[in-house]
């Protein structure tokens, strides 16, 4: 997945201003950076949410604004905005979402994963947060994606339920998909990422494996001076 | 290698997904349903509004017929799609292979769902009540079935597509009872004070009571109906296509 001096802009605001980056395959790459940093921008370029103003975004080779069916399948999604169909009990949408692909992912056992069987009954509107973050992530997860985005995918989540999603995304990314994950925590990052990306202000500020971005310091400090410093 | 299913099997399951959400919404089902048969039940029994020369279940039951489209394609349609899109639901089922496309294709034909079970409802009663439709007529009225649907589906879309969830909750609510009162479908147009017939006969709810009204009267296609409806449908969706934005 390659995002190529793009640019994105919202009337005066550049969003994305020439952002550079990539993912390695078959890695998880941690996309760090402030509020309106570019980073969900970013990510709804590269599903095909949002249209480039300028560059370009590549995913399994393919520009994600004229993706097919085809390449939506290989693609799983979780916004940081939800999407979750607020009438619908969490089976039910799982068993919809998976009959949108051929070779869907066993719904018990990723339900089970995630701890949904417990709130399996209730409706999405009345679920916390922290569930809502779960459905969301199973929702990304059902079509056995070869590259998965997750925008913040642990916000609201308590430590245990991190945990339990860093354990699930590492034996995603073990079995060979590329996971892209916008995130605040540093602790997230460093748990996860093969790969960190730093933007600030719509740019990409650092970007490489965790050794050659943190070096012999910690990624906290080498955030704050980045990020800094591009502000 | 991730593959998408069957775009019919997407489409269908979009269909089945979207009929299920709205079947278990009281309050769309309230509108969609209870009130329209409550409408069918108060015309049946009482002398009031007067609906114009012949059988008055006659007249009464292709009205409200009408008035199931209108409140299926047009009221709980929009309201759902307004409410979809500020919870993002359009947005990332726009990034599963059901795409943009069949999700438009799922909510229609989970409409045309919901309407064949008003029609088998508000038709049962309609009968038990002594209704008797033209039966050779019977296609004609579902060609207005369609185009009805197809034309509130794009106004539906068209307020959705361009105002806040609130807004769209009152306006198609409003719309629907003013459509209901002087929108020329429960009292026909012929039947309606000057200047309102006028103004009823340009609207696409007259046109489709109108055109159902002959269809199951007498078995007539009222052509000039058909044109109304076909045009509103149309404008709407040329203008939808143009304004509707996918997300707050």
């Amino acid at each position: 997945m390659t995002v190529e001096a793009l640019q994105r802009r919202y009337g005066a605001v550049r969003a994305c201003d020439d952002m550079t980056w990539h993912a390695p395959g078959g890695g998880i790459t941690a996309v760090l950076g402030p509020n309106g940093a570019g980073k969900t921008t970013a990510v709804e370029c590269a599903v095909g949410l949002q249209r480039p103003d300028g560059g370009a975004v590549r995913v399994l080779g393919t520009d994600p604004w004229l993706s097919s069916a085809d390449h939506r399948a290989r693609v799983g999604v979780m916004l940081q905005s939800g999407g979750l169909p607020n009438g619908s009990k969490p089976l039910r949408l799982l068993a919809h979402l998976a009959s949108l692909y051929s070779a869907p992912a066993d719904i018990s056992s990723l339900a089970g994963r995630l701890g949904i069987d417990a709130f399996a009954g209730t409706t999405v509107r009345r679920l916390s947060g922290g569930q809502k973050q779960r459905l969301a992530l199973a929702a990304a997860l059902i079509g056995g994606p070869e590259v998965l985005f997750l925008d913040e995918p642990t916000a609201g989540l308590d430590p245990h339920g991190r945990l339990d999603v860093y354990d699930l995304l590492q034996q995603v990314a073990d079995g060979g998909t590329t996971v892209v994950v916008t995130t605040h925590s540093f602790e997230e990052a460093q748990a996860l990422a093969t790969h960190l990306v730093v933007i600030s202000d719509g740019r990409t500020v650092a970007s490489g494996s965790p050794a050659d971005v943190v070096g012999e310091r910690t990624l906290e400090s080498v955030y704050f001076e980045l990020t800094r410093k591009a502000r | 290698m991730s593959a998408p299913s069957t775009p019919r099997t997407r489409v269908l399951s979009q269909a089945r997904f979207e009929l299920g959400t709205l079947l278990a919404n009281g309050e769309q089902l309230l509108v969609s349903l209870v009130l329209p048969l409550g409408a069918l039940v108060g015309l049946a029994y009482t002398t009031a509004p007067a609906l114009g020369a012949g059988r008055r279940i006659d007249i009464a039951v292709p009205g409200v017929l009408a008035l199931c489209v209108i409140s299926a394609a047009f009221t709980a349609q929009a309201i759902a799609t307004g409410f979809d899109r500020r919870y993002a639901v359009l947005r990332l089922l726009g990034t599963t292979p059901l795409g943009r496309d069949g999700l438009l294709w799922g909510k229609a034909l989970a409409t045309l769902g919901v309407e064949v079970l008003q029609w088998v409802v508000i038709g049962g009663v309609g009968l038990a009540l002594g209704w008797q439709p033209h039966l050779p007529g019977l296609p004609i009225a579902v060609v207005f079935l369609v185009a009805g649907t197809w034309a509130f589906v794009a106004l539906a879309l068209l307020l959705a597509g361009l105002l806040r969830a609130e807004g769209v909750l009152a306006i198609a609510n409003l719309v629907w009872v003013l459509l209901l009162v002087l929108g020329g479908v429960i009292v026909p147009r012929i039947s309606m004070p000057g200047a309102l017939a006028t103004v009823a006969g340009v609207l696409p709810s007259a046109a489709l009571a109108d055109g159902l009204r002959a269809a199951l009267g007498t078995g007539a296609l009222d052509g000039a109906a058909l044109l109304v409806l076909l045009a509103w449908g149309a404008v709407a969706a040329a203008v939808a296509a143009r304004t509707f934005r996918w997300s707050d």
